[in-house]
């Protein structure tokens, strides 16, 4: 190294990703939540090739409309959250509140029909354990055979119920978010954690836009 | 988008940082520095508890049927009358692995120095992320609770390896044990929280936080082990939690993901133990390799043979380490066309382990070695590597290994990186920069004592169950003399126990050792290795904040015996004016001459 | 007293301790062999322990080389007075020798490895007419089902034995694995076979015996308390005693 190059160097870190560091942190943790998807995902598939009898149709046992529109909302509060991160770029911390809280809002929307869902799918028998898997399927009146076979209910219920914890921990972090931008801690210069959560929000649909396709619509 | 928040670093706070209290400073540190020490007490505590389970699975195996001392202590359920059950001894196998992996070798490497070298050796104040350090920590001492728990529980401890292959483990039906196996599941599940969050503090810290004109290729290659070890636990735990949480359902909720009569799939769990499973074997190593690294080099007075080789070969390492999970699997009912492919993968990832033991030669040669103790566990670590490594060849080869696969054979071969790698590395690692740590040296004598008698009783212990597993003799059997072919082999089997006993007996010497040095040792100095990195510029132990400002990098850590440099040392952070060499700076080896990456 | 006379006292202390531990407990010194025991009894036996002896050599001759080298740099090496260290960083030509040299004699390994690997796996190499055999591992016995006379399985002349499997000399036998509760693993040392048997999977395992007597059985997976009794035998019959023996149990079972 020169010395003219070293008399002049700052006494700063080196650029590295050029990414403050709770972005990175958070990037790099979200890499280990892919991993953990991957996991979940991965058995999904290969037990479905081992025994693709225990699974039906698309949309006999699943309710594929509700989910399709539980979708249609998880994707609408990516866009409530991106407008939440623009309004503290530019300052609004008007704007911040009330798109944090329509994020929050919509997310416990998502849970809530999620809950309702599981409730209607074990009433009809569709349930993750070996012995108690009986699924009937949508519109049968708690009737006749089963459909399928218990891996169905065990995966689906591993890969979603997942989800949904992640999306209920998404809701808290941003409902302690939004009672910080109540408090004014964030400005312009100083959004890492609205920023944060929001990477962590559009992850968390991104893998829900997957199970869905993978879930309920093959 | 604009980059947010001040200045990540505040260094400059060296002195008149306020007094936090005592439960602030000893029991909830944020002080990466302090971390470090506190993984190493639980971790020790752990090794001491993994230990005493290896010599009762040997005294079993040395003297069969026979009461143990001290065993009139135990229940009736473990050993009646001091005697062994099998059922305990299944236990015993998968408990003292347990401890060893993940309450033992994993914390003190990724936990004692992830955290005390990679800030020091960066030229940062403390980690990324210092309050999720100190939650990364306390994750450990809870799940060791819950993991001891487990031998207390009715049914006792799990038992079903550690590999805790389903459906064995998938139901209490099969083992006798119920909650011991929950809690076991329960454990590793927190436990993986820590090694996540620590991976994430770890590869943030080393991405963004180096100071100025520490480029990529003049990291210590400590802190490189540590970087891509981090990245494998990042991206190998979580698997594990996954596949450990789909064991947990089959076994509480009645699930069957595991399980044949539901028509769950054993393999689907030996797939994603082992996907997990062989990354973590480099997570084991790769840090020990790291250390190796630091003392030969220091200690040889010499560069690092190689360094831009031995950084690729880590990398190469950590990258390969992914393909070669089936190799586990050959005899496991696993296509054999997919076997194969594991064959041809697993021998290519023997070629990095080779540079670098070449490497570490290449640092020895023509050096001027000091037979320091860390030194010499450095070097015990690369002989036996050697051995762990050769040995690993004969089971790369798949039909090769359909006749030593479960035997003893593969005892020998995971002991031997495992301990003669990974404990031999650790000790360097300890002894080395204890005066860091503690600001004391380790008395020498004592290092040297238990040295030689470590490596003596270590290698008397396990290099004959390399033939033990030519002879066929089965792994986790509680019993061998039920076999006919194996009675002949009893005495060779006490032989071993025996050493076994001796090689647990001498860790007191090191024990005492480490514990007496922290009063009485001798004062450490700043620098008492004459070493180049940035650690070894701080006082010993270095106060809160580390460094009073930023250091600046002009050169890579390996500067020994540069030959237009008067000390045979020259450190990173020296600045070529007062380099007494006479005005010119001496050809940097890094052609990196600018702050960028 | 000087480095090579403390050097020298250290190994013959170790080596003391080493020869009286072994006095005391009493292995034999043929139990330190690294060549694969001689009661070899299958068509597998002679390639296998074969190509154990071609790794053995390889990384044997590797292990000799390189801890020799290590040993006497460090006594070559040693801090002396005066002594300074040369100032190298490496050498790049060397890297590729170590990397080549490597590389191509593990690649060579693992291809000659492939032919043996899959005239014991292919299940499409499985010899047409290998007498066939069904057996079941659980915990904690073999049962193996012959198909009877009629040499259709599932039907009422098949007979069972239980943790003794018998075959005839020099004829390929193939077993089809099974478990009934756990994984176990069915394993016939001297004939240098071992495969996992997998409850929900059948998985075939075939072999030659080249002589006749009794050889040992063993589970060779951790499958529950029993694990370390599930032994059996395996007799190999010559082809006139073999149909003897399967007529003898043709009529129990007709009897029963």
């Amino acid at each position: 190294m020169s010395d003219a190059a070293v008399a002049t160097m700052d006494r700063k870190p080196m650029p590295g990703m050029k990414v403050y560091n709770m972005k990175l942190g958070m990037w790099v943790f979200l890499l280990s939540e892919v991993m953990f998807f991957t996991s979940l995902i991965g058995s999904y598939i290969i037990l479905r090739f081992a025994h693709p009898d225990h699974w039906t149709d698309p949309g006999i046992v699943l309710n594929v409309p509700l989910t399709a529109l539980n979708t249609f909302f998880l994707i609408c509060s990516s866009v409530t959250m991106v407008k939440a991160f623009a309004a503290i770029q530019q300052g609004d911390q008007k704007g911040l509140k009330n798109w944090l809280l329509a994020t929050i809002l919509i997310g416990a929307a998502f849970v809530g029909i999620q809950i309702i869902e599981y409730a209607a799918l074990s009433s009809e028998g569709f349930l993750p354990m070996l012995d108690a898997y009986h699924a009937v399927g949508r519109g049968n009146p708690h009737e006749g055979p089963s459909l399928g076979g218990p891996l169905y209910g065990a995966t689906f219920y591993a890969m979603t119920g997942f989800h949904g914890a992640h999306v209920s921990i998404g809701v808290l972090c941003l409902i302690f978010v939004y009672f910080r931008a109540r408090s004014g801690a964030y400005t312009e210069e100083s959004l890492a954690g609205v920023e944060v959560i929001g990477l962590y929000w559009h992850f968390v649909d991104l893998v829900w836009i997957l199970l869905f396709t993978i879930v309920y619509l093959i | 988008m604009s980059t947010t928040a001040a200045t990540e670093t505040h260094t400059g706070h060296a002195e008149g940082h306020h007094d936090l209290g005592f439960i602030r400073t000893y029991i909830f540190s944020t002080d990466h520095k302090m971390i470090a020490r506190q993984f190493l007490f639980v971790s020790l505590l752990f090794l001491l508890v993994g230990g005493i389970l290896a010599t009762m699975v040997r005294w079993q195996l040395g003297f069969p049927g026979q009461p143990m001392p001290l065993g009139g202590m135990l229940p009736d359920t473990m050993a009646p009358g001091g005697i062994i059950l099998p059922e305990f001894y299944n236990s015993l196998v998968t408990m003292h692995a347990t401890f060893m992996v993940f309450f033992a070798l994993m914390p003190l490497q990724a936990g004692v120095f992830g955290n005390l070298l990679i800030p020091l050796q960066i030229g940062a104040d403390d980690m990324a992320f210092p309050r999720l350090n100190m939650v990364s920590f306390w994750i450990l001492p809870v799940a060791g609770i819950i993991m001891l728990a487990s031998f207390f529980v009715e049914g006792g401890a799990a038992g079903a390896g550690w590999t805790s292959y389903a459906p064995l483990s998938s139901s209490g039906e099969w083992t006798g044990v119920y909650m011991g196996q929950i809690l076991w599941l329960v454990s590793l599940t927190v436990l993986g929280f820590s090694s996540i969050l620590g991976a994430v503090n770890y590869v943030t810290t080393v991405m963004n936080m180096r100071a100025p004109g520490m480029t990529w290729f003049r990291i210590p290659l400590a802190t490189w082990s540590l970087f891509v070890t981090a990245w494998l636990l990042l991206l190998a735990i979580p698997i594990l939690t996954g596949g450990l949480i789909l064991l947990t359902f089959d076994q509480t909720l009645g699930t069957a993901f595991f399980r044949p009569e539901g028509s769950g799939e054993p393999l689907l769990w030996q797939h994603i133990f082992w996907f997990f499973g062989h990354p973590e074997v480099y997570i084991l190593i790769l840090p020990a390799m790291g250390f190796t690294s630091e003392v030969i080099a220091n200690r040889s007075r010499k560069p690092i043979f190689g360094y831009h080789s031995m950084v690729i070969a880590m990398v190469a390492i950590g990258f390969l380490g992914w393909i070669v999970w089936g190799h586990h699997m050959f005899q496991s009912g696993m296509n054999p066309l997919l076997g194969m492919t594991f064959v041809v993968t697993t021998v290519v990832i023997a070629v990095p382990s080779a540079i670098k033991t070449f490497n570490w030669m290449g640092t020895l040669w023509r050096g001027n070695i000091h037979f320091d103790t860390p030194l010499l566990h450095a070097v015990a670590f690369v002989s036996l590597f050697i051995i762990g490594g050769l040995s690993g060849i004969f089971m790369a080869s798949a039909p090769v290994d359909i006749y030593i696969h479960d035997t003893y054979f593969i005892v020998a071969h995971l002991h031997y990186v495992l301990v003669g790698g990974s404990l031999f590395g650790i000790f360097a690692g300890i002894t080395y920069y204890y005066p860091k740590m503690f600001g004391r040296m380790m008395n020498e004598g004592l290092g040297k004592v238990h040295f030689f008698l470590s490596f003596l009783f270590y290698n008397m212990a396990f290099f004959p169950m390399h033939n033990l597993g030519v002879q066929g003799m089965m792994r986790r059997i509680y019993d061998p003399n039920q076999y006919e072919y194996l009675q002949g082999l009893q005495p060779m089997n006490t032989f071993i126990s025996i050493s076994v006993f001796l090689f647990a007996a001498t860790q007191v010497i090191f024990a005492f050792n480490f514990l007496w040095s922290l009063r009485a040792g001798k004062e450490a100095g700043r620098n008492p290795w004459k070493s180049n990195t940035l650690l070894w510029a701080t006082p010993s132990p270095p106060p809160h904040g580390n460094f009073p400002e930023m250091p600046i990098v002009y050169r890579g850590p390996y500067e020994y015996s540069h030959p237009d440099h008067d000390e045979d040392f020259w450190p990173q952070d020296d600045p070529p004016a007062t380099s007494g060499s006479g005005g010119q700076p001496a050809a940097s080896p890094n052609p990196e001459l600018v702050p960028g990456d | 007293m000087n480095f090579f006379w403390r050097t020298g006292m250290v190994l013959v202390g170790m080596l003391t301790v080493v020869i009286v531990l072994w006095v005391i407990t009493g292995p034999s010194w043929l139990d330190l062999s690294w060549v694969m025991p001689d009661n070899v009894a299958s068509t597998f036996g002679p390639t296998l322990d074969n190509l154990w002896l071609v790794i053995l050599w390889i990384t044997g001759i590797v292990f000799f080389i390189t801890e020799i080298t290590l040993v006497v740099f460090l006594l070559k090496y040693r801090n002396r007075e005066g002594r300074k260290a040369e100032y190298s960083h490496g050498n790049n030509k060397a890297e590729v020798v170590w990397t080549v040299i490597p590389f191509v004699v593990v690649m060579a390994l693992a291809f000659y490895s492939k032919g043996i690997w899959d005239d014991i796996r292919d299940p499409d190499r499985i010899p047409a007419g290998a007498y066939p055999i069904h057996v079941m591992g659980a915990q904690f016995e073999w049962s193996a089902t012959y198909s009877g006379a009629d040499g259709q399985f599932g039907t009422t002349d098949d007979f069972e034995s239980l943790n003794v499997l018998h075959i005839p000399v020099d004829q390929p036998v193939v077993v089809q694995l099974e478990a009934e509760d756990v994984i176990h693993s069915f394993f016939i040392p001297e004939f240098r076979i071992k495969q996992d048997a997998v409850p929900g999977m059948s998985t075939p395992v075939w072999f030659e015996a080249t002589a006749t007597g009794e050889y040992t059985l063993a589970c060779a997976e951790l499958c529950g308390l029993g694990h370390y009794r599930m032994g059996g035998t395996v007799v190999v019959h010559s082809e006139a005693d073999f149909q003897n023996w399967l007529a003898e149990q043709q009529a129990q079972a007709e009897a029963d």
